[in-house]
């Protein structure tokens, strides 16, 4: 078992809506990172949809079981081994996939036990990230990325741009991409790797 | 099993407590309609088994859970036997009103084990054939027989399905024995620091545990009843399952070095370190409340438990399954470690059951389920209550369908 990771703040998550839209009715759902089961939770009560989580908090997990969500306790990627290939129709993976230990290979996970895969993350190449480095020569802290530097569980932080030159490598093909402006404001696409705080992605296999 | 000094009795749980079960009394029910074909090959007949119900069953008969022991265990999960009893049942912790298997809310029973010496036929009962103790006559029982017998308690009973399934080590063995045996009659299972085969190191200790009963003189090849029964053998393999029960950690921060009741060495074999002390105790009153054929054969039923046994893998043992999984486990517990627990999820991920784990990190070794946890108490809690209400909007969706 890794060390306990610092947690997301509790509150929403600002891009749950966004991702929650993204499901469609009654799909098979699998939230890695899934903290308290609030994403999931909802997606049972307005979405029926049957879901199940991976986290590695023992506190968040317990959340989740009060919930009544089925949650795996421990690695997304030890929790997604033993998973059958597309035994999901969207796995989801929210503002996590910059912590995880092998990002590619989480994503490949994903899109093997599910059809499709929706990943958010803090976008590193937003002005804002690059004007505080650039002017205080000091690791970037903001709302999105709220850590300092020894204590922060962001060991593969990227830009918009990196990821989909990552997508590409992978051979993965984009369905939909979302931008945000923290704290929700959404925007185009256009110049996105300056303008966004934060990405959300949709990818699936190219067929 | 948790060690009788360290359970202090929480106020509320006393006797007359709000949380307590209260007086409870050990029921019993003969089987004799047809002999209990065992697995190997012999049968046995008639069976007994003592069992203790707590709380009421609903009118609609879904809200019973079956609890099954561990190793020493007995039906005695909870409560008190007579005002005098110095300690509740085993698990009391865990099961009352207001507690995780409420008992306000839910129909609680544990049976002690074909094969045990607490009111169930084991080898300490007389052999109706020829009026004397079974001892080594008794046939070699498994965990599958000790479920098939509970079975037919609870059809005896009248209940068909049951809420949940649970136990903790050997309980959680037989839990989930029969959630691959009997798909249809549990709606979940609660399997709790345990495994779907004991491992080798595991084995390793129950055989020398059973070595030093057999080696002990007084054990005459298990033909010791009315006379002297084979006490320092058994205390022996007592003392060895208590190591095994708890962590070096927690040993460690218990004992230490300390000495017992002394402040030098005496150079000689007397009891001079606290953890020998401790041993030697447990060892002790083991003997008092325990058979040592017993000792044999649920030992030798632990060794032999292997759900994959008839089948390719756990993945296809777990084929039919359809209840829902809660699997627990301690980080510090070396006997049934995590890793076990893990393989049971994965292989119940792999026929897409719905399974919940959780690693409660806690350092007190395999011991860690009998004793006092908010975390394990608050799991509980919270999935069987979740359990429950799926289990009646089912029973409500069904009955608007009708």
């Amino acid at each position: 078992m890794s060390p306990s990771r610092k947690r997301q703040p509790t509150k929403r998550r600002l891009d749950y809506e966004l991702i929650a839209a993204m499901v469609p009715q009654g799909s098979r759902v699998l939230d890695l990172g899934c903290g308290d089961g609030q994403l999931l939770a909802e997606l049972a009560q307005f979405k029926q949809c049957s879901g199940r989580g991976i986290e590695i908090n023992g506190e968040a997990v317990l959340a989740c079981i009060q919930r009544g969500i089925a949650v795996y306790h421990g690695d997304m990627l030890e929790g997604m081994s033993f998973l059958r290939d597309h035994s999901f129709d969207v796995v989801v993976l929210s503002q996590t996939l910059q912590q995880a230990s092998d990002p590619p290979r989480v994503i490949q996970e994903m899109l093997r036990v599910g059809d499709t895969a929706i990943i958010s993350f803090p976008n590193f190449g937003y002005w804002q990230v690059r004007l505080k480095f650039l002017l205080s020569g000091r690791m970037p802290r903001s709302s999105l990325l709220p850590y300092t530097w020894y204590e922060t569980p962001n060991v593969h932080l990227c830009t918009v741009t990196d990821f989909r030159r990552l997508c590409s490598e992978l051979g993965l093909e984009t369905v939909r991409e979302i931008f945000l402006v923290p704290p929700s404001r959404q925007i185009s696409a256009q110049l996105a790797n300056w303008r966004a705080g934060l990405a959300i992605f949709q990818v699936r296999c190219r067929t | 099993m948790a060690t009788d000094d360290e359970l202090d009795v929480a106020k509320d749980s006393q006797l007359g407590g709000a949380r307590s079960v209260g007086l409870v009394e050990t029921q019993s029910w003969t089987y004799d309609a047809a002999p209990l074909e065992l697995e190997c090959g012999q049968s046995l007949s008639p069976v007994t088994q003592a069992y203790e119900v707590y709380g009421e069953l609903s009118r609609e008969r879904d809200n019973a859970i079956l609890i099954f022991h561990a190793l020493s265990g007995d039906a005695h999960v909870a409560g008190y036997h007579t005002p005098e009893d110095r300690k509740p049942g085993w698990w009391d912790i865990m099961v009352g009103p207001g507690k995780p298997f409420d008992t306000s809310k839910y129909a609680v029973i544990c049976a002690n084990v074909v094969g045990g010496c607490k009111g169930s036929t084991g080898p300490s009962s007389i052999d109706t054939r020829t009026g004397r103790a079974y001892g080594l006559s008794f046939p070699i029982v498994t965990i599958g027989d000790m479920v098939r017998a509970q079975k037919l308690l609870i059809d005896h009973l009248g209940i068909r399905r049951l809420l949940a399934v649970t136990g903790g080590s050997m309980g959680g063995m037989m839990a989930l024995d029969w959630a691959v045996r009997y798909p249809e009659a549990a709606a979940s299972v609660l399997a709790i620091a345990t495994s779907a085969r004991l491992n080798a190191q595991g084995i390793a200790w129950n055989e020398v545990g059973r070595q030093a009963i057999m080696a002990d003189p007084n054990w005459h090849g298990g033909d010791y009843y009315g006379k002297g029964s084979p006490q320092a053998g058994l205390a022996i393999a007592r003392m060895i399952g208590h190591i095994t029960y708890l962590s070096e950690e927690q040993m460690r921060a218990k004992f230490g070095r300390r000495l017992q009741d002394r402040d030098s060495f005496g150079y000689d074999f007397g009891t001079e370190f606290q953890v020998e002390s401790y041993l030697r105790y447990q060892g002790n009153s083991f003997v008092r409340r325990f058979d040592a054929n017993s000792y044999l054969y649920i030992t030798k039923a632990i060794d032999y438990f292997d759900l994959t046994n008839g089948h390719h893998s756990l993945i296809e043992a777990f084929a039919g399954v359809t209840a829902e999984f809660l699997a627990v486990s301690f980080s510090s517990d070396w006997l049934y470690p995590t890793a076990e627990s893990k393989e049971i999820v994965k292989a119940l991920q792999a026929n897409a059951v719905s399974c919940t784990f959780l690693e409660i990190p806690n350092p007190y070794g395999h011991d860690a389920f009998l004793l006092p946890n908010d975390q394990l108490a608050d799991t509980v809690t919270g999935f069987l209550a979740n359990v429950y209400r799926r289990v009646r909007e089912r029973l409500a969706a069904e009955g608007t369908q009708r």
